[in-house]
């Protein structure tokens, strides 16, 4: 059989055949290659086309203009103009009033319950702050462009049918003729929803925003970095140019690298019992969520910070021991230095791992409903991810494009954290 | 960096054992699911008053916020917690062990659960007892519980659609899943002969019979998100759901609630107590608490006040039934009198 087929093997027409083979297993190996990364790409396109798709529309925001008459009889304020009395000012009931006199045919209750409907709940918000500014408007008449309310954005971008008489439709058919007439009259106007970059959640969709889950993140990475990074950079410089080769130091490499694969909720338990109930920080900090994130990025950034150290030639640190420095001035004045790029990179790709996270800010209770913009990493605040899971469980139907617009400013931050990380490598790395 | 190291620690250590001893000027709720789009938009609509901070509502599940609730007095314990269900005596006595000695019932207003599916399929006029066919791990035959056997809608009565038995639904975690078991299969595995007999001979037995439901496709646990029910529905016009009525109400273009016992899942219904699968929902308040964090005797006339549990009020807007005119009177009363509950 051996000698057999060692006799095949050398005729011409054998090897060729043979050739062939190889040729075409290799062509099969590279299809399965182009296969495999076409269907991820085709995954990723389809993830970011449905995203987007559906939260594009979340960038603007419908706003109808209402003559709106300042009485300070409806106002309730009688002659005080104080501060006070403006803040507490019946402003429901102006935007109420004008709505009326803006459409005098609409009679009955629950005909002007649907009137109502038009403007958000929130527009009276709009009028305070108005009034605060310039106090000398009550008892004029201004026009007034005020937010709409959900429905009415909904069906104004198509997400809800505009056709009068559909069963089940969320807007009744007197409300879609108001659509009509306000837009014939260019009283209706979709614009730039700035309301999504400068507030805080809120239970309508039309006056939930994300200022308040980015400040909570802000704060959140921010003590993220402060404790890890140092922490990181002193941990992975021991390991690699100090600690002696040992049983010990062999366990605890082994013990970080675990770490970098513990499920992230176990440490959310691990902040609960620690941070929570030992040392008793208050629940939904930023503070003890930057801990807890600090505690699952710090494996990362020891392990990028180990393999950019090992980076750096042996060649550099006999020269600079060989010229007279000590061991910690050889760390400090030149590994360190060659390899802050790489420990840099891992550091920020560390941070934009923390900052899609929500395990384990479950258990220490930053998945809440909080509307207060957060002034101190103290304060309670909620972060971008949790805010996208916040959104994506809430009944209303808006929330549905606010989700994936909330989906895209956190890809926003991410992809510019991975870009700094580039760029930083791309500006400093050295090669030998 | 050394020293900025050692400045940093020591900022860190102070923050930390100053948050410890700071007391807290804002209401803290935990709690169901359920209950959280309320108790949200009450609390936003009292943190807008502005006399008061916003409360902070985290949504840990009824169980979980029992559990949290119960753990203590003082202000590292939450002040408020959403139940979809009453307060259990175990957890009663849990409460009362740890110092929670008074607290305070609050019966919000009703949820319905619907079986809904998309517009395009055909609306089902469904019993109780035929869900429990359709849904069941074993369902009682000649005399004795064999697996289920159905896959079409249509053997278990010839009325029902010739479609496949496809039902997404909330998995045993859930609230929803709780009260679907007790409101739905529960009452409908009494009323089945051989069930019957079984409640009187083994009750372990008899509630592993209702409470199992199938596994063989039948029954597709879709998480704790009822938007990608509602999602999926749309797509697929043969599947059914099980979720709160709020989701039905907020899609009503979309989807279609089935009749349970003959009674449509409407508003009106399940106001009237007409329609058979719904449950009250509720908050409990710490009484301890009252005077200690700011704000929580006036929360709670916020979410007792006519508009906001109101026929009309903002909580009917966000789907909650609210109670009839009398019993929300009643319960008003009872709760701006801050009375303990008696268990």
């Amino acid at each position: 059989m051996a000698e057999n087929s060692s006799l095949v093997r050398s005729t011409p027409a054998a090897m060729a055949a043979r050739l062939k083979r190889r040729y075409a297993a290799e062509t099969r190996f590279r299809l399965a290659g182009i296969t495999a990364i076409a269907l991820a790409l085709g995954f990723l396109a389809t993830l970011i086309f449905t995203i987007f798709s559906n939260g594009l529309t979340a960038f603007v925001q419908t706003s109808v203009k209402v003559e709106v008459a300042f009485d300070p009889e409806v106002l309730g304020i009688g002659n005080d103009r104080s501060p006070d009395a403006l803040a507490g000012a019946n402003y429901g009931q102006v935007i109420k009033e004008s709505l009326y006199k803006q459409f005098p045919t609409v009679e009955g209750r629950s005909e002007r319950r649907e009137l109502v409907g038009l403007v958000s709940s929130g527009a009276d918000i709009t009028l305070r702050k108005m009034l605060a500014a310039n106090p000398a408007l009550i008892g004029t008449t201004q026009s007034v462009w005020l937010i709409a309310g959900d429905d009415i954005d909904m069906a104004m971008k198509g997400h809800i049918s505009r056709t009068p008489g559909a069963d089940g439709n969320r807007l009744t058919d007197r409300q879609l003729g108001w659509i009509g007439d306000l837009e014939r009259q260019g009283a209706i106007r979709k614009g730039f929803n700035t309301t999504l970059f400068t507030t805080g959640d809120s239970r309508e969709p039309e006056l939930a925003g994300l200022w308040g889950a980015v400040v909570g993140s802000f704060f959140s990475l921010s003590i993220t970095l402060i404790v890890c990074f140092p922490l990181g950079v002193a941990t992975a410089v021991y390991l690699e140019e100090f600690a002696p080769k040992n049983k010990w130091t062999d366990i605890i490499e082994v013990n970080i690298n675990n770490l970098a694969a513990v499920p992230s909720v176990v440490f959310g338990l691990l902040g609960l019992a620690i941070f929570l109930n030992f040392f008793g920080m208050p629940r939904s900090a930023p503070l003890v969520g930057g801990l807890v994130l600090a505690l699952i990025s710090l494996p990362t950034i020891i392990i990028a910070g180990r393999a950019a150290l090992k980076a750096v030639p042996p060649s550099i640190r006999e020269a600079a021991l060989g010229l007279g420095a000590s061991k910690q001035q050889m760390v400090t004045d030149h590994v360190l230095p060659l390899a802050m790029p790489g420990i840099l990179t891992g550091t920020i790709l560390g941070m934009a791992h923390a900052l899609g996270e929500t395990a384990p800010l479950l258990m220490i209770g930053m998945v809440a409903f909080i509307v207060d913009i957060p002034a101190s990493p103290m304060d309670p605040a909620a972060v971008l991810p949790v805010q996208v899971y916040l959104w994506a469980d809430s009944p209303e139907r808006a929330f549905v494009e606010r989700t994936s617009a909330a989906i895209m400013v956190l890809l926003f931050f991410l992809g510019m954290m991975n870009l700094a990380a580039i760029l930083l490598r791309k500006k400093f790395e050295r090669r030998w | 960096m050394n020293k900025s190291l050692a400045v940093a620690a020591v900022a860190l250590a102070t923050v930390a054992f100053a948050g410890a001893a700071q007391a807290r000027d804002q209401i803290r709720i935990v709690g169901s699911s359920t209950v959280y789009p309320f108790t949200t938009a009450v609390a936003e609509q009292f943190g807008k008053a502005g006399k008061f901070k916003t409360p902070v509502v985290e949504s840990t599940g009824t169980g979980g916020g029992f559990k949290l609730f119960c753990a203590g007095v003082g202000p590292d314990h939450p002040d408020l917690t959403n139940a979809s269900r009453a307060i259990k005596k175990s957890e009663f006595e849990t409460c009362a062990k740890n110092g929670v000695a008074d607290v305070v019932e609050m019966k919000v207003g009703y949820d319905g659960i619907v079986l809904a599916a998309s517009k395009k399929a055909k609306h089902m006029d469904i019993t109780r007892q035929q869900m429990f066919l359709a849904l069941a791990k074993d369902v009682p035959q000649g005399g004795k519980l064999v697996p289920n056997p159905y896959t079409m809608w249509n053997q278990i009565d010839p009325k029902l659609p010739a479609a496949k038995i496809e039902v997404l639904g909330p998995p045993p975690t859930s609230g929803t899943r709780d009260a679907f078991v007790e409101l739905v299969m529960e009452a409908a595995a009494e009323t089945f002969p051989e069930l019957k007999e079984l409640k009187k001979s083994d009750e372990k037995a008899f509630k592993k019979a209702y409470s199992s439901v199938r596994e063989d496709g039948g029954y597709v646990e879709a998480g704790e998100n009822d938007n990608l029910i509602v999602q999926k529905l749309d797509a697929n016009p043969n599947a059914f759901g099980i979720f709160g009525y709020s989701f039905l109400d907020q899609n009503s273009d979309k989807l279609q609630g089935s009749m349970v016992d003959g009674v449509a899942p409407t508003f009106d219904n399940i106001a009237a107590s007409k329609y058979p699968v719904s449950r009250p929902l509720f908050v409990y308040a710490k009484k301890a608490h009252v005077g200690q964090i700011p704000g929580i005797k006036e929360y709670l006339a916020e979410y007792t006040s006519e508009k906001a549990w109101g026929k009309t009020g903002y909580l009917a807007d966000k789907g909650l039934i609210p109670m009839p005119d009398s019993e929300r009177k009643e319960w008003a009363a009872k709760i701006n009198g801050l009375e303990a509950l008696k268990m």
